[in-house]
């Protein structure tokens, strides 16, 4: 019973952290319509922009913390921003495909400049934050995942808010449901999605400083196997639905968690994705998504 | 411009040419970068100071040599890349590398098929040299490291159940920890989990959960530095106090770096000490230190170091770098004293050499004692 309680802890932190990233993918796509592939790679240079901060800043301390992974998620906003302003805007009135392709271009920009510029050898990454262990009877938990399980919960919440009961929330849905007729009401598209660009990025920054401080080695290529795992958590909630993002994320690490802990263990991810092929074969449109017909 | 100033390039390039043609080519591959970045740094650092030291004494067979070193971004499927450029364009005469035995593997059946020797500084799983008669090392196996690990548990840690996490995409992980896992039952231990990862993983919180609910007294964890310190920094978290002990593959400062405090209480085998107090080991480590900006070398360094003193004395016994009588000079090497050791080829082209055991002790690394075959 321990050992299983204990799993389901471990689970949900790792889930939680795909839960993150998986926010990202999932809000670019309910405005957009198309999977930002550089989402990961955003990730990658968040825990970058933090692990340089680091340096200046003291280790162990709640504000150093702080103020690492504001920062880092600033540097995210500012880049996601660049790569919608350089990459996807030109191209607003072209294809989804051709997008889409774009989007793997930036990822791989990104992560092999990333070679050229952090250097391709892992670092470490500092202890930003105070650490210590729980002890709740015989089940271990410590600060800093439940820093992860605690910051998921709270952006999926102002998530769910900003995009429900705000005014910049109300004019992101009018652009994901027609965004001609948004401008014609007189949202500002340009606006609206360099916004959902710089949200989602800064979500990605907090997602790459708080997964650096669990698993603190970090290289350019960090950014893939976390990425595959949260896009495939979007799609098995609902792609474009938040909370759904979130749900993903947590059943994906879960029965992650539980396969590994298991003899099993070295089929690891293909069990997980198996599990995965068989729910969306019976939901199709992912746990908490909707089908839409594509309209023609 | 004309005809003849337009020749003058020409002439130069060729003059070049036959000046290239009086070194020795030597090709190295390994993992400059990357994952396993510490590995390829190491030993390229061995490598190239023993390169110098030999050109300043003149060379070997009255030419200098000329060391290509190329990249294999600890990548899968890089190596061969990098090592059939080497072969096929630059027309290395001897191949040096890899400190990992996946790597290693990669590359073995293309300098064998093309007849070039080639000397694995570190990779220890058998099969490496099982490749064909061109392949070499010049480090201990690991049966020899298990069964010393397997002993180490027994004798010294005095324990009776273990506990395995290894890596199923590296060849060394799989093949050490099923050596450690026969010898350790052969004397009356048990295994009390055998749980697996990928290499790459960051979680291993799951698979320390199991291991902790087994009842295991101390893990074996034959793995590369990175996983490892990741995987003992998450064991501690976990509240798992027991000792954890692994192979040649923790061999690197970034095992520290990572896992900080957790290390404590944690022991490696390994093939060479700069603790170690003979005078050839003392000169050698002020020499490396003196060219690599204070630097202490590794195991690897060493090896990679050795390594060319290998070659190098092959091919002056040759007199030749002609593949198969190349080969066969390497073949007869038999008591060639070097800093990690006395290297004699045996029949399998392998090194018969003692281990080190190293222990983690308050955030530094300990020599804890040799282990003779």
């Amino acid at each position: 019973m321990t050992e299983f309680l204990q799993q389901l802890l471990n689970g949900l932190s790792l889930g939680a952290i795909y839960a993150l990233i998986a926010l990202g993918y999932t809000m670019v796509y309910g405005v957009l319509r198309f999977i930002n592939f550089a989402h990961a790679d955003v990730f990658m240079v968040g825990a970058f922009a933090g692990y340089y901060l680091g340096q200046f800043l003291p280790e162990d301390t709640l504000w150093g913390g702080s103020i690492v992974l504001i920062g880092a998620m600033a540097a995210s906003a500012a880049l996601g921003m660049t790569i919608e302003r350089l990459a996807y805007r030109p191209l607003r009135n072209a294809p989804t495909l051709n997008v889409l392709i774009t989007a793997i271009g930036v990822s791989l920009l990104l992560q092999y400049s990333g070679q050229v510029f952090f250097g391709a050898a892992p670092r470490t990454f500092p202890p930003v934050l105070p650490s210590r262990n729980f002890e709740i009877g015989t089940l271990t938990l410590s600060s800093n995942q439940l820093v992860v399980i605690g910051v998921a919960i709270a952006l999926v919440v102002a998530l769910q808010f900003i995009v429900f009961r705000t005014k910049m929330g109300t004019a992101m849905r009018a652009v994901s449901l027609n965004p001609k007729a948004a401008q014609l009401v007189g949202v500002n598209n340009n606006v609206v999605i360099t916004f959902t660009f710089a949200l989602g990025s800064a979500l990605a920054g907090a997602g790459g400083i708080l997964y650096s401080l669990n698993y603190p080695s970090i290289d350019p290529l960090m950014g893939v196997m976390p990425g595959l795992k949260a896009f495939v958590a979007a799609i098995l909630g609902g792609i474009g639905n938040i909370p759904g993002a979130a749900l993903g994320g947590l059943l994906l690490g879960t029965v992650e968690t539980f396969v590994a802990g298991s003899q099993y263990s070295t089929y690891k991810d293909a069990i997980a994705f198996a599990i995965l092929i068989i729910i969306l074969l019976f939901r199709p449109a992912g746990l908490l998504g909707r089908f839409t017909a594509e309209k023609v | 411009m004309s005809p003849r100033l337009r020749l003058l390039p020409l002439l130069a390039a060729l003059g070049s040419v036959a000046l290239a043609q009086e070194t020795i080519k030597i090709g190295e591959y390994s993992s400059l970068t990357g994952k396993e970045a510490s590995f390829g740094q190491s030993s390229h650092h061995g490598i190239v100071l023993a390169v110098e030291e030999i050109n300043a004494a003149g060379g070997v067979l009255g030419k200098k040599i000329e060391l290509i070193t190329e990249d294999n971004q600890t990548k899968p499927g890089e190596s061969a890349t990098v090592v059939n450029k080497l072969i096929s364009r630059d027309k290395v005469v001897a191949l040096i590398g890899e400190v990992a035995s996946g790597r290693s593997l990669e590359a073995a059946p293309i300098a064998q098929r093309s007849r070039i020797p080639m000397i694995a500084p570190a990779a220890t799983n058998p099969k490496v040299t099982e490749t064909g008669n061109y392949i070499f090392r010049v480090c201990f196996i690991d049966p020899f490291q298990g069964t010393a690990m397997a002993k180490f548990a027994e004798d010294t840690l005095k324990v009776k159940k273990v506990a395995i996490a290894s890596s199923v995409s590296s060849a060394y992980s799989v093949g050490l920890a099923r050596f450690f896992r026969e010898t350790f039952t052969a004397g009356g231990g048990t295994i009390t989990a055998e749980q697996k990862f990928s290499e790459g993983d960051k979680d291993f919180r799951a698979q320390l959960t199991a291991i902790r609910a087994s009842g295991a007294e101390a893990v074996f964890v034959p793995a590369y530095y990175t996983e490892a310190a990741l995987l003992i920094r998450q064991a501690r978290d976990l509240g798992m106090t027991m000792p954890f002990f692994g192979g040649d593959g923790w061999e690197a400062p970034q095992l520290l770096e990572i896992g900080g405090a957790a290390m404590n209480g944690t022991y490696y085998s390994t093939h060479f000490s700069a603790e170690n107090k003979e005078p050839v080991v003392a000169d050698f480590v002020a020499r490396y230190k003196a060219r690599w900006d204070g630097e202490v070398p590794g195991a690897f360094s060493a090896l990679g170091y050795d390594s060319v003193y290998v070659l190098v004395d092959a091919i002056k016994r040759a007199g030749t770098t002609d593949g198969p009588k190349l080969r066969d000079a390497i073949a007869q090497t038999k008591g060639f004293a070097g800093v990690t050791g006395i290297t004699t080829i045996n029949a399998q082209r392998d090194a018969t050499k003692p281990a080190a055991i190293i222990a983690v002790r308050d955030g530094k690394l300990e020599f804890l004692k040799t282990v003779a075959p």
